[in-house]
């Protein structure tokens, strides 16, 4: 969770936030990071002691025994020894590093992870609707992976710096001018490195841009096969992925150019260095002031650092893409906007709840001004009635009824429960008494069970609930044909049901927890219509299994549903034209009427015509014939 | 019916990879001997600095006369200068190798996307989205990945340990072989060890998976978790998943590391093998000092290779294994062949449209019989509705007409030519499907609708011409108002998937790019279920009167459009069981009578 005094995002120079970000990251696993530290610095020490040891094996061994030392000779087995030694301390080290190292990329990584989810859990379904559920995913994904990056590498730079400390302290202490020309070259391939990345990583972050583009367009395009082989679209689809293919193939080849220039300089340097150690340790050796054996330590570090020296460039590298995944990461950890509650609380009476809006209206942010969804909406429901809210494609039916369950709050008004201002009731008391069905069902990857009841508890009382639940919403002889009944598991893993029968599972969801308030978003559209009038049926006359009224507010197209209903709403353009029963609208308002009976006047007109026709004669020739002649 | 399946992955070998792939993208191998060639040269360039260790300890050094500084320095010049040259070619090996690659592998992408999008609707449906785009994205990317690291270091390693064994054999065979046999176990205990690595990874992937489900359970059912208040379950479920990822992580690491330590350590313990052997060698007068010296840097050049093989070879399964998985996609059989080109191929020139089905019979791969030999005529220039109960085969038909699959058995016709025989674009053309989930990309109303425009410049340019077609396609199917309505009229937004418009919205969106594309012959399969009655029945209005001259075929749940056909089609359990007018059917007692008084019942 992120505090509150102490916003997530941040601010200042790049090398600040960089460096910021390197510190908040080591502090989330402190005891990890300060041993991978010190693994590392040891592993730095090693890496000099190695090349130390084999120049001290050359002078006082190799050098003497080949020359016929005999003293030496008994020294062969001492250094195989020492060199073993050192080389069981440098693997040791290496270990210890790349674990400590590597449990602390993944505790952050963790930490990231369950603050980002947090706050998806917290946030209002607004700030859901504003995020694209990709963008959210790789929120928790990607975005992660790129903010903890650097961690990687950071240890093994720590510890190189103590290595380059620690070569230049026993270099000096042989030979101030080996060590002169050792040492030269190691600024210049951090140099080469830094300035390596400075490139590479524009160059790897526009790469990294197209293949999201990419794969964007792959991602539409496939959702899209069925419309495109329908309309035959398939050369302009294939265009478009090439163009994008083909820029993503630019800049990776940019990238290799570069990383191609490059990757040979970085690899030049040490070997240059080492050459320069051979000229001036010979002029030294002549002069008396260095062995033979100083002159191969030196050559044999340059040897060794040549990998080393490159971490450097790995963490500089790697902290502009962490930001940007710290960036996003910390869009979410700072995002404002928590449903704020009060304290109220709502009656468990035995009748369903009275619902009174007043003065209601929805804005919405829309392409830089607000669109108004709902506006001057007054209803009022009496507890126990069963309402049909109905109007055209469009009219603003869910963002109405979803007030209800406090989805969403108004813009302005109050949406009242049992009275009392949603705002002002305590958390959980929504959920616990308002039953939401949406148009369309989410199936968590769980089994039958748990995807009605959404609780983790199993018990013959939970059961015999959900079977309830199940029946009442027609859909227990699906569930009883599954094998595991109950325990089968569902969705895209799992069993996967018709739209029809998804539905009935979301129906049985909101009954299982028998609230005072049920609200169905055009909740039965892909049920069959006999089902449907079942459900609605056996609702009104179980009253949720418990004899007690509920009160139902549902969004309906079907006529027969509507018609079973105590009041019906009549909602266009955002607001109620009028409310009343069903005859009574159909009796009064014109734009109830045209929905309400589209069908059956549709079909009046129909036979209508083809009377007519008929009248006008036995050439019975469709008028488009006509047209068509015309046409032509 | 062949098996139309897309396969998870082609069953080719190694090597058969490789050449199919090869075989794919030619451009991969073009110029491949000159970079190898050069790639040879870069990698003498590693052992100048050994060779030069060598030589300035004998000849420098320990020289007989003393220490030759110059000597030394002419040799380091020298030096120096190879170095510099081999660098010279490294570069160009690496940027021969990446754009040729980088070629090859666009082109496999490209090639893999045209298939996907030239399979039948069966064999796209047979693999979820997502695992078909990462066909053309994460796949060909391990490829590229692959290429620009470690087939670069596969190269350069190979040959660099050649190029060091040879020098080393030159000074001594003896400990040459010596060296071999320290690493050649090493190499394969490694390998080993890497298997393991890779079977903890294989954990951790699917950690990650089980953890990105959960995730995706917040934020897609985000509108469920809070309607129903289980956000602290639903939380519990989450961490649960996070740290059960954090555990295979961190045990993977632990072997990771104790692997990649190994490796550190066996390849010093080889510097102690090569100091206590050599002396020994050289105190035998096999070796000088130099030679000895040379061969510890010379062993260096070893140590890198065999620690990075394995990640490399890892890299190259992923590759394989990565190829494969695009191979499998390009060489998915084709179901639905286009004639296109054919000998035999109609012309089918736009017209009326007939539809014809003789004897049809299909079932779904693997599956029962769904339609059980279908004789129908369906006359030009009519309305037709087909009706029945979920499940009775009326959708397949559908299908069928506008050859999204082929029949099992029997025909179907347009104006008397087997739709095989139709070139797919002419066919397309002709017969236009709007399904009941149209499909909206993420754009304005106008670009969505102007997608059905035959000359519709590239990349969807909305010009003033185009969003005057689009604007009068509206008023012609009477949506003028509703479009009106919008925040932002054509150019609203419908956001991803047309998720920010309502599902009747997204139908009246796919009904008009239907209408732009004027076909000959509209399939309305529930396109229009989620609206409301009375914009359904102006819809169906005003497409009675554009489709003159048109033949509509109309799948329906909503018998409004039965009533306002020329003729309905009662399909029953895969079987015609009643065609004629409504009236008449109507009037007839039968299964359609029954339906539609039903219906009847539903509607007042």
């Amino acid at each position: 969770m992120p505090e509150p005094a102490r916003p997530a995002a941040l601010s200042g120079s790049r090398l600040r936030r960089g460096t910021v970000l390197v510190w908040r990251g080591m502090r989330t696993e402190p005891r990890l990071y300060v041993l991978a530290v010190l693994a590392s610095a040891v592993f730095g020490a090693a890496t000099v002691a190695v090349s130390r040891a084999v120049g001290w094996a050359t002078d006082a061994v190799v050098v003497p025994a080949l020359a016929g030392d005999e003293a030496a000779r008994a020294d062969i087995w001492l250094a195989g020894g020492v060199l073993a030694t050192v080389a069981l301390t440098l693997a040791l080290s290496v270990a210890g590093r790349r674990i400590w190292a590597g449990w602390g990329v993944v505790g952050i990584q963790a930490d990231h992870r369950r603050g980002v989810t947090r706050q998806y859990l917290r946030l209002p379904l607004s700030w859901h609707r504003a995020h694209p559920t990709g963008q959210l995913l790789s929120n928790a994904s990607a975005d992660v992976e790129a903010a903890t990056g650097v961690f990687n590498p950071l240890p093994f730079a720590l510890g190189v710096v103590v290595m380059i400390l620690v070569a230049t302290g026993m270099l000096f202490s042989v030979d101030p001018w080996l060590a002169l020309a050792a040492l030269v070259v190691i600024p210049a391939a951090i140099a080469a490195n830094v300035v390596f990345q400075r490139y590479m990583s524009p160059a790897v972050t526009r790469a990294q841009q197209l293949r999201a583009e990419v794969a964007d367009v792959a991602h539409e395009s496939f959702e899209a096969a069925l419309l495109v082989k329908s309309l035959g679209t398939a050369d302009r689809e294939e265009a478009r992925f090439a163009r994008r293919t083909d820029e993503l193939r630019a800049a990776n080849v940019r990238a290799g150019r570069i990383r191609a220039v490059f990757d040979p300089v970085i690899e030049l340097l040490p070997n240059l260095g080492t050459l320069l150690v051979l000229g001036v340790g010979t002029v030294r050796a002549a002069s008396g002031a260095v062995e033979v054996g100083d002159v191969v330590t030196a050559a044999y570090l340059l040897t060794m650092m040549a990998v080393p020296v490159r971490a450097f460039g790995w963490v500089l590298g790697e902290i502009p893409r962490a930001l940007v995944g710290y960036d996003r990461i910390s869009r979410v950890l700072d995002a404002q906007g928590e449903i704020e509650v009060g304290d109220g609380v709502l009656p468990a009476g035995g009748t369903g709840i009275g619902v009174r809006l007043e003065d209601v209206g929805v804005d919405v942010p829309s392409a830089g001004r607000t669109a108004t969804l709902l506006d001057g909406i007054d209803v009022e429901v009496a507890p126990g009635a069963t309402v049909a809210v109905v109007g055209p494609t469009g009219a603003g039916k869910t963002t109405l009824v979803s007030l209800l369950s406090r989805l969403s709050d108004p813009t302005r008004g109050r949406v009242l429960l049992d009275g009392v201002d949603v705002r002002d009731l305590a958390a959980g008391q929504v959920p616990a008494q308002v039953a939401y069905v949406a148009q369309n069902t989410f199936v968590f990857e769980d089994t039958v069970r748990a995807n009605v009841t959404l609780a983790d508890e199993v018990s013959d009382a939970v059961d015999e609930g959900v079977w309830e639940a199940l029946r009442l919403a027609r859909v227990d002889d699906v569930v009883r044909a599954l094998p595991e009944g109950l325990d089968a598991p569902l969705g895209e893993r799992g069993a996967n049901l018709s739209g029809g029968q998804r539905q009935r599972l979301a129906i049985a969801r909101a009954l299982v927890r028998r609230p005072r308030l049920l609200v169905l978003d055009d909740a039965t559209s892909a049920v069959d219509p006999r089902v449907e009038q079942e459900i609605l049926a056996g609702l009104a006359a179980d009253a949720v299994g418990t004899g007690r009224p509920v009160t139902v507010v549902m969004v309906a197209y079907r006529m027969s549903s509507v018609s079973m209903s105590d009041v019906v709403v009549h909602l266009e353009g955002g607001r109620v034209v009028d409310t009343g029963r069903h005859d009574e609208l159909l009796a009064r308002d014109a734009g109830y009427r045209d929905l309400a009976t589209a069908y059956e006047v549709e079909t009046a007109r129909r036979e209508r015509e083809l009377v007519d026709e008929r009248a006008a004669g036995e050439d019975v020739h469709e008028p488009w014939d006509d047209d068509e002649e015309g046409a032509r | 019916m062949s098996d139309s399946r897309i396969a998870t992955t082609s069953d080719l070998g190694v090597l058969a990879t490789l050449r199919r792939g090869v075989q794919i993208s030619p451009q991969i191998v073009q110029g491949l001997w000159l970079t190898l060639a050069l790639a040879v040269l870069a990698a003498a360039g590693r052992v100048v600095v050994p060779l030069a260790v060598q030589q300035t300890i004998d000849e420098g050094i320990l020289a007989d006369g003393g220490p030759e500084p110059t000597r030394v320095a002419l040799l380091s010049t020298v030096a120096a200068g190879a170095i510099i040259l081999a660098g010279l070619c490294t570069a160009v090996v690496n940027v021969r190798l990446f754009r040729s690659t980088e070629a090859g592998l666009a082109a496999l992408r490209v090639k893999a996307f045209r298939h996907v999008h030239d399979l039948s609707t069966l064999s796209q449906g047979s693999e979820r989205r997502g695992a078909l785009v990462s066909r053309v994205t994460n796949d060909v990317d391990t490829i590229s990945m692959f290429v620009q690291w470690g087939g670069i270091m596969l190269m350069v390693s190979t040959l660099q340990v050649g190029v060091a064994t040879v020098l080393m054999a030159v000074y001594s065979p003896a400990l040459t072989v010596v060296v071999w046999l320290c690493f050649v176990p090493l190499f394969l205990v490694i390998r080993l060890a890497q298997r393991a690595v890779g079977r903890r990874f294989t954990v951790v992937r699917e950690k990650v998976g089980a953890m990105l489900g959960a995730v995706s359970e917040a934020v897609v059912g985000a509108e469920t978790v809070r309607a129903y208040g289980v956000a602290d379950r639903t939380g519990r479920r989450i961490d649960g998943a996070i740290e059960d990822t954090r555990r295979a992580q961190g045990r993977a690491q632990v072997l990771v590391g104790v692997v990649f330590s190994s490796g550190t350590l066996l390849a010093n313990l080889v510097l102690a093998v090569v100091v206590v052997v050599g002396s020994y060698l050289g105190i035998g007068g096999g070796l000088t000092a130099g030679q000895l010296v040379a061969f510890l840097f010379l062993v260096q050049l070893f140590t890198g290779p065999v620690q990075m093989a394995t990640e490399i070879l890892n890299e190259l399964q992923n590759a394989v294994a990565g190829w494969r998985r695009v191979i499998a996609v390009v060489d998915t059989p084709i179901d639905v062949e286009d004639a296109d080109g054919r000998s035999g191929a109609a012309a089918s020139p736009r017209g009326d449209a007939r539809v014809t089905l003789r004897g049809v019979h299909y079932s779904y791969p693997g599956g029962p019989e769904v339609l059980h030999g279908i004789d129908l005529e369906l006359p030009a220039r009519k309305k037709v509705a087909v009706v029945g109960q979920t499940g009775s085969g009326k959708t397949t038909i559908a299908k069928l007409v506008a050859r999204l699959m082929d029949p099992s058995a029997g025909r179907v016709e347009l104006d008397g030519v087997d739709l095989r025989d139709i070139p797919l674009r002419r066919l397309r053309e002709r017969v236009v499907l709007v399904p009941q989930e149209g499909f909206l990309f993420d754009g304005t109303i106008a670009s969505n609708v102007a997608y059905g425009l035959r000359d519709l410049p590239a990349e969807g340019a909305v010009d003033h011409e185009v969003r005057e077609r689009v604007a009068a396609a509206f008023a012609a199917l009477g949506l003028t108002e509703w479009v009106a309505d919008l925040p932002d009229g054509l150019d609203t937004d419908v956001g991803q998937r047309g998720e920010a418009l309502s599902a009747g919205e997204r139908q009246l969106v796919a009904v008009a790019r239907a209408y732009l594309a004027a076909p000959d012959l509209l399939v309305l399969d529930e396109a229009t279920s989620a609206v409301d009655p009375a914009t359904e029945v102006r819809i169906a209005r005003a497409l009675d009167a554009l489709t003159s001259g048109r033949s509509t075929i109309t799948i329906a749940h909503r018998l409004s459009t039965a009533e306002a056909s020329d003729l309905v089609v009662v399909v029953d359990d895969g079987h015609v069981v009643e065609a004629g007018p409504h009236l008449e059917l109507a009037a007839a007692g039968g299964v359609y009578a029954r339906m539609h008084a039903s219906w009847v019942a539903q509607t007042r």
